[in-house]
């Protein structure tokens, strides 16, 4: 009886794991044997060490890459779950037509984030000059899209448009675990407002504040449709994220190895960053 | 009291709110129903009602991108990735799920696989092309078993994290039966983790449908393709036709809305169940 259990679970466990390993572990095994090549996708290839490595930190494409993935995470982040929370908070209230307003809300973030992208592109391209115009702002009537200084915020805005229905939806479920005599001692105590929020509330929320983070700095760290919708890395290359430079110069660019490199870095840089939000915010709920 | 009074801001700012997702929306139905010789330079020529409604962008649209093609092909690879995922990672989770607390090799598998979360498709997805192509996968069936793979992690850990609420008792009744693990497995849990496997379905059907990345990296030589990737492909031929790309825009857009307005309930439902857990 317990035989017949255990080579159950071992048939099936098995397969799973073998389909698993062919293909996660070995392509990501395949990966880093590739980044010490100077393979460039076709033909033969040689050992080159770990010069790819050391070309990466020199390299001004990928550095620029780094810093602006990291600014429109951090940036992206930030707005999205300070709007977020003010919206949970809204739609967790006493309202009429709460049902209809969280379905609403949450729309966005089901639809697909190219064919979103494109549709914001023609937004910032045609819509938004035109308004500026109408408005006589004429110094605002070019495409923010096409200036290198300013293309990046076009794309959080539309990271931001669809994210802030995920964090929104799971603040909410947060905000609703707060048991309602916590505010009535905290009235009595003279806890209303920010001080209400701060002291109360907030803390109370911690755990899925944590959650947010997480989600959100791990997805806009690997944006991409978003790119190839809006600006396609431009314009001068100012928004290129590190997953669409290696998908550009490594898939069709000739790069193969040296973006394999590439993408180990920002393998291990996704597990810190991902690992030490964890432990923060494990830390943090401890607290309480 | 003080929350009776603060409604009505509270609404008007919800409102607010709505406009800014309701605009994009609103002017892709506007553009998309409008001819180019409606559309002037003036934000109220581009963003009036239609004069006359036709739905001859549409139908143009639905020629230039082969829409009936390519949302063939995204049910496909959606429904067959969402049944094998709810088969492959329920029983997997099963598995890992019951012994994990005694196994040292079921924590090491549980460990493993969970960790595959970290893994960014950026690393995989240049070795992959080629792999897949080496395999004969580089269609859309291949798309479908990496998506099998790259969802496990997340949803092996819903299963398994639900599996402790179900009491083993449950399954030793019916071994006592004489059932086997694999009858009383099909029998009692898999019907048990209904719940579950709505919030899989749910989460699994909206990152594989909306997903260009895995599609045009692994069928990029295939000639096939999904609705988000037609709409990539076919971008530059729309050219300045924008009022056909909009057409195109919405087309590939009316499905997964359709899908949410009918189980907006359930949605809300899994994707909360599956964050939150």
């Amino acid at each position: 009886m317990k035989n017949e259990r255990k080579r159950t679970f071992l048939l099936i466990t098995i397969p799973i794991l073998a389909l698993f390993v062919c293909f996660n572990t070995i392509p990501l095994i395949r990966g880093v044997i590739y980044s010490f090549t100077n393979f460039k996708g076709f033909g033969s290839y040689d050992w080159v060490g770990l010069r790819n490595y050391m070309d990466l930190f020199t390299d001004v494409r990928v550095g620029k890459s780094y810093l602006f993935t990291f600014k429109l995470a951090i940036v992206t982040t930030i707005v999205v779950n300070v709007i977020s929370l003010i919206l949970a908070m809204a739609l967790n209230s006493k309202i009429r037509a709460k049902s209809f307003f969280r379905g609403a809300y949450f729309l966005p973030n089901v639809l697909g984030a190219l064919v979103v992208g494109y549709i914001f592109n023609y937004l910032f391209t045609y819509i938004i000059p035109a308004f500026m115009d109408m408005i006589g702002l004429e110094a605002f009537s070019s495409s923010i899209l096409s200036n290198q200084n300013t293309a990046w915020i076009a794309i959080v805005v539309v990271c931001a448009w669809q994210s802030i229905a995920m964090n929104t939806i799971i603040y909410i479920s947060g905000l609703q675990t707060v048991p309602e005599d916590v505010y009535e001692a905290g009235g009595l105590d003279g806890a209303t407002g920010w001080k209400k929020f701060r002291y109360l509330t907030f803390p109370l929320i911690i755990p899925f504040f944590g959650i947010n983070m997480v989600l959100s700095v791990k997805n806009f760290l690997m944006v991409f449709d978003q790119i190839m919708a809006l600006t396609k890395g431009g314009p001068a290359q100012s928004t290129e994220s590190i997953s669409y430079l290696i998908y550009n110069n490594g898939m069709s660019g000739g790069q193969f190895g040296f973006q394999s490199a590439n993408a180990v870095v920002f393998f291990i840089v996704i597990v810190l960053v991902s690992v030490t939000q964890m432990k923060i915010s494990s830390g943090k709920e401890e607290q309480l | 009291m003080i929350k009776k009074k603060s409604n009505w801001p509270v609404m008007a700012f919800l409102i607010c709110g709505l406009m800014t997702i309701a605009f994009p929306l609103y002017m892709t139905i506007v553009i998309a129903l409008k001819q180019p010789t409606e559309m002037t330079n003036s934000i109220q020529g581009i963003l009036s009602l239609p004069k006359s409604w036709s739905l001859a962008n549409f139908r143009e649209a639905m020629r230039v991108t082969d829409f009936w093609h390519s949302l063939g092909n995204s049910l496909l690879i959606t429904v067959v990735t969402v049944v094998l995922s709810i088969v492959v990672h329920s029983l997997l989770g099963y598995a890992v799920g019951r012994n994990k607390a005694k196994s040292k090799f079921y924590s090491f598998v549980y460990l493993f696989v969970v960790s595959g979360m970290f893994v960014p498709f950026a690393i995989l997805m240049m070795p992959l092309a080629k792999q897949t192509a080496e395999l004969g996968l580089g269609n859309w069936f291949g798309v479908v078993l990496l998506y099998v793979v790259f969802y496990m992690p997340m949803n092996v850990l819903l299963y398994s994290g639900y599996l402790v609420n179900i009491p083993i008792a449950l399954e030793e009744a019916a071994r006592v039966d004489g059932a086997s693990t694999w009858t009383t497995y099909w029998k009692i849990i898999f019907p048990v983790m209904k719940p579950m496997h709505a919030t899989v379905a749910i989460l699994t059907a909206l990152a594989v449908w909306n997903d260009v990345m895995t599609p045009l990296v692994i069928m990029a030589g295939s000639n096939q393709n999904t609705l988000p990737l037609a709409q990539l492909n076919f971008q530059s031929q729309f050219g300045t036709n924008y009022n056909l790309a909009f057409a195109s825009y919405l087309l590939a857009l009316i499905p997964i809305l359709l899908f949410y307005i009918v189980c907006q309930k359930q949605i809300l439902n899994g994707v909360v169940n599956g964050a939150v857990k």
